[in-house]
């Protein structure tokens, strides 16, 4: 059963490597490829799921060692249990419908062939990471995840923001990279061990303050990929990528890394408060940012991007308070939610040519199977029941109240601060969510332009896409599967009381609120814009100047000094060189009388010092 | 008689003529100073050869070789000068200088 | 002090004067003139020192035929009759300071070295005894001078000839 779990692993890696190789012509073939390796991935881990729940053990574990340094060993190895293959299963669905999608989407582009085999291999990557059983593996892919993304963020070679783009976030979460590199070998050559399951098991005897240590570490790696406080500005700027790409990767997969890894490493996290109250308070910080920030964007995708990293802030949270089931629920209905959402708004921009709200409207009859779409996740996505939004974030808030309340896992402060964020939260997200939706599709058109038709592959995904966003969240709770699923069967996912109905009060006066207001003024924003909102409190700003700039100067110093100094030194000595010697040739005046004078002169001198000494 | 003295004079003849060859322009007497140097040669061995009472007397031998050599060589040395007068129409030492190397910048 | 000591002395005085006179004068022929002097003072000092053939060698060949190659290489030349300013080079200072070193050098060595040597000066060096021993001893190199004389007498006559592939033209 391992070799299918390397299957899963090694079909869209092999179909990104082959990619690479296609001319640029062969876009039949490339298309092929990709989708047919990713569907038959898709359904062997689906079938591996079934396997995996089938089975009395949970673990499954097949290795290879592939270096050692002295005792410490590095393995190449796949892990399959409940958390995994589920993770594993949502990855493929997501991506295959991405690149069933992309096919039509990038239709009229020459890179095509390059596009998918990046998007292969950003697939496999995150398999890798899902499916490692050696920390040092897990990097491996987390690594490869990062190259794709800057690749992929930076596909539309012709568009002036890309690059910078796509190094910022490069860049953004190298900066988190390096701490959770850190954080990996602290825990490794301090457990002796690399691999994942022996770690967490021995995590009792391990000393308190390097488990501390390994886990604030792999807290930056967290924050960087999956875009939280203070590493989270890279995340809006990267929707100028193909909006595929920003569906597949800043929606259900990369981002999720983060929460997955630390779902993964949770027994660690458990050893001491610190590395979770630390993780309460960025989601809490990162919730309000998100919502606040998407209330004030122009731009569709903007404001998914903030929503996303409003919702990745919610799952945050979830672990936060000690629940990683719930944190691991949502994150698999905002995986189906939140492609399915944006996979909508990309056959917005591909009928309407534009992306800006305020010059869109009434799209509502002229893109019916759309607005279902897009009507269906943004339900989803404010919460309201029975959709699966609904479910897996009243088990965030919920497992939050209990924590408060003192009678769950984590801290009981941590548990009122992400409890009160994350209602507040929840009144925004209504409010941006009904915002988005009334500027798009209703009201006059702004633009009176015609619409491109919108291709059959597009919307078929979106209909796949819509049925795990309605179904996930009833089906997720019946018989408890998914917790049994996740390895804690005591957990109840089911929606706390309290916190249920203070979440549907909030939603229902924040839609209310923003309909009123919009149907006052059909053609004016709702929210009247304030700049500190919409660029999000100038963060990037702040970024800009407490580390960029500093940063820019110190490398052109150095670089300065390499050219001046040190390039100075080995040039001055070619100068000096010729300067000596062009000094020495005025010796040689031909002058006879010159000659004689200097022969007889140093003979004289040696004379008078023979005589002396 | 003081051997000192003549010594002392072939010396001072010795460095006058130093001074002579470095110090002037024309070549003619630039030759005259090499002359004054071989009598202050010729002075210290006679006096030697005297001092020292050789039987071979080889020192004013030597002298007499000295003069006949002197002659030998005033006469290619005009030569030259008046070679070099006829094709550069100068003898001024100072305006012979073809082997200079100029500093190249 | 012996009489030879003063004569000697005086001898010196005029044969260091007018070599002195011969290297800082402005006046080409008068240089020559008195080069005439110089010699014939070293010529006087040969024959205080009993040196008789090289006195009259000295005073036959540097004075009669060396001072008459030189004057007429003056003439050859053309160079000013008369007080000229372009005959000291810009190397004067120099050459004053090389030039004083080694007279100073030169003169403390020897006083140091010699000091209070005594020559008796019994035996004249006559023509008959240099002569026997130049036909005697040295009459390879007596030969040999003879033949580099005539090869410079040649080389003289051939550096100046005026037609064709003289040495020196390029």
């Amino acid at each position: 059963m391992s070799e299918i779990g390397w299957l899963v692993l090694a079909l869209p890696l092999g179909a990104a490597l082959a990619g690479f190789l296609l001319p640029q012509r062969a876009r039949r073939l490339a298309a092929i490829l990709s989708v047919g390796a990713l569907a038959v991935s898709t359904v062997l881990s689906m079938g591996l799921a079934v396997r995996v729940v089938g089975e009395q053990e949970r673990g499954l574990d097949s290795a290879v060692t592939i270096a050692k340094f002295g005792e410490l060993q590095v393995r190449a190895g796949i892990h399959l249990d409940g958390l995994s293959v589920v993770v594993a299963v949502a990855v493929c669905v997501v991506a295959l419908l991405v690149q069933v999608y992309s096919v039509a989407y990038l239709r009229d582009d020459d890179s095509y062939p390059r596009y998918a085999a990046e998007v292969s291999l950003f697939t496999s990557a995150m398999l890798i990471v899902v499916l490692a059983a050696d920390l040092i593996m897990l990097v491996v892919g987390w690594e490869i995840m990062g190259v794709c993304s800057y690749l992929l963020i930076g596909h539309y070679r012709d568009v002036p923001e890309a690059r910078p783009a796509a190094v910022k976030a490069f860049v953004v979460t190298r900066v988190g990279d390096i701490g959770f590199l850190l954080g990996v070998l602290v825990i490794g050559i301090g457990a002796g061990s690399f691999d994942i399951m022996m770690v967490t098991a021995n995590v009792g005897g391990l000393p308190a303050e390097t488990v501390v240590i390994a886990c604030l570490l792999l807290l930056a790696g967290v924050a960087g990929k999956s875009a939280q406080f203070p590493l989270h500005t890279w995340l809006p700027d990267a929707m100028v990528g193909p909006t595929p790409i920003s569906a597949l990767i800043h929606a259900a997969t990369m981002v999720a890394a983060g929460i997955y890894v630390v779902a993964r490493l949770f027994p660690l996290f458990g050893v001491d408060a610190l590395p979770l109250t630390v993780l309460g308070v960025i989601a809490a910080i990162t919730m309000l940012l998100g919502a606040l920030a998407a209330l004030a964007q122009d731009d569709i995708k903007r404001v998914l991007a903030w929503s996303t990293v409003s919702q990745i802030a919610y799952m945050s949270g979830g672990l936060a308070v000690g629940v990683p089931a719930a944190a691991v629920f949502h994150l698999l209905t905002h995986a189906a939610f939140k492609a399915l959402l944006f996979l909508a708004a990309g056959c917005v921009l591909y009928a309407t040519g534009r992306a800006l709200m305020s010059q869109m409207g009434g799209l509502r009859d002229a893109m019916p199977l759309t607005f279902v779409a897009m009507t269906c996740g943004l339900a989803a996505l404010i919460g309201l029941p029975p959709l699966s939004g609904f479910l897996s974030k009243e088990a965030v808030l919920g497992a939050a109240y209990e924590t408060a309340r003192g009678s769950g896992e984590g801290t009981a402060w941590v548990g009122w601060l992400v409890l009160v964020a994350g209602l507040l939260t929840v009144g925004l997200t209504a409010a941006y969510a009904t915002r988005l939706w009334l500027r798009t599709f209703f009201g006059t058109a702004r633009e009176k332009t015609a619409l491109k038709p919108v291709p059959r592959l597009m919307l078929g995904s979106l209909v796949v896409l819509a049925v795990p966003t309605l179904a996930l969240g009833p089906i997720g709770l019946r018989s408890q599967w998914l917790p049994n699923w996740l390895g804690a069967p005591d957990v109840a996912l089911r929606p706390e009381a309290v916190t249920t109905v203070l979440s549907m009060v909030l939603s229902a006066a924040a839609i209310a609120a923003v309909a009123a207001v919009w149907r006052r003024a059909p053609d004016r924003d709702p929210v009247p814009s304030r700049a500190i909102l919409a660029r999000a409190f100038y963060l990037d700003e702040i970024q800009d100047f407490l580390v960029v700039r500093p940063y820019r100067w110190l490398a052109t110093e150095v670089r300065d000094y390499d050219l001046y100094v040190v390039d100075g030194a080995v040039e001055g000595y070619g100068n000096a060189a010729g300067t000596a010697s062009n000094l020495l040739s005025r010796l040689q005046t031909g002058n006879v009388q010159t000659y004689a004078t200097v022969v007889l002169g140093t003979a004289a001198v040696l004379a008078i010092v023979a005589v002396l000494l | 008689m003081h051997i000192e003295l003549a010594v002392v004079l072939a010396a001072l003849l010795f460095s006058i003529g130093v001074y002579g060859v470095l110090a002037r322009r024309n070549a003619v007497l630039v030759l005259m100073s090499i002359e004054l140097m071989l009598n202050a040669v010729n002075i210290n061995l006679v006096a030697f050869d005297v001092w020292l009472r050789d039987t071979l007397h080889s020192g004013q031998t030597f002298a007499l070789f000295v003069v006949a050599l002197a002659a030998a060589e005033v006469g290619v040395g005009l030569a030259i000068v008046v070679q070099v007068y006829r094709l550069r129409a100068t003898v001024a030492v100072d305006d012979l200088d073809e082997l200079t190397e100029p500093a190249n910048e | 002090m012996t009489a030879q000591d003063v004569v000697f002395a005086l001898l010196g005085v005029i044969a260091v004067g007018s070599a002195l006179l011969v290297v800082t004068t402005s006046n080409v022929v008068r240089a020559a003139l008195w080069l005439v002097v110089t010699f014939g003072s070293v010529a006087g000092c040969f024959l205080v020192l009993t040196a008789e053939l090289v006195a009259w060698v000295q005073v036959l060949i540097y004075i009669g035929a060396i001072i008459v190659l030189l004057l007429f290489g003056v003439m050859l030349t053309r160079a000013p009759i008369g007080p000229t300013d372009e005959l000291n080079s810009g190397h004067r200072l120099v050459a004053a300071l090389v030039a004083s070193a080694t007279a100073a050098t030169l003169t403390v060595l020897s006083l140091q070295a010699f000091h209070g040597v005594f020559v008796r000066l019994d035996q004249p060096g006559t023509a008959a005894v240099i002569g026997s021993a130049l036909f005697r001893t040295w009459v390879l190199p007596f030969e040999v001078i003879s033949v580099l004389l005539l090869s410079a007498l040649v080389g003289a006559i051939t550096l100046t000839r005026p037609e064709v592939g003289t040495a020196g033209s390029r």
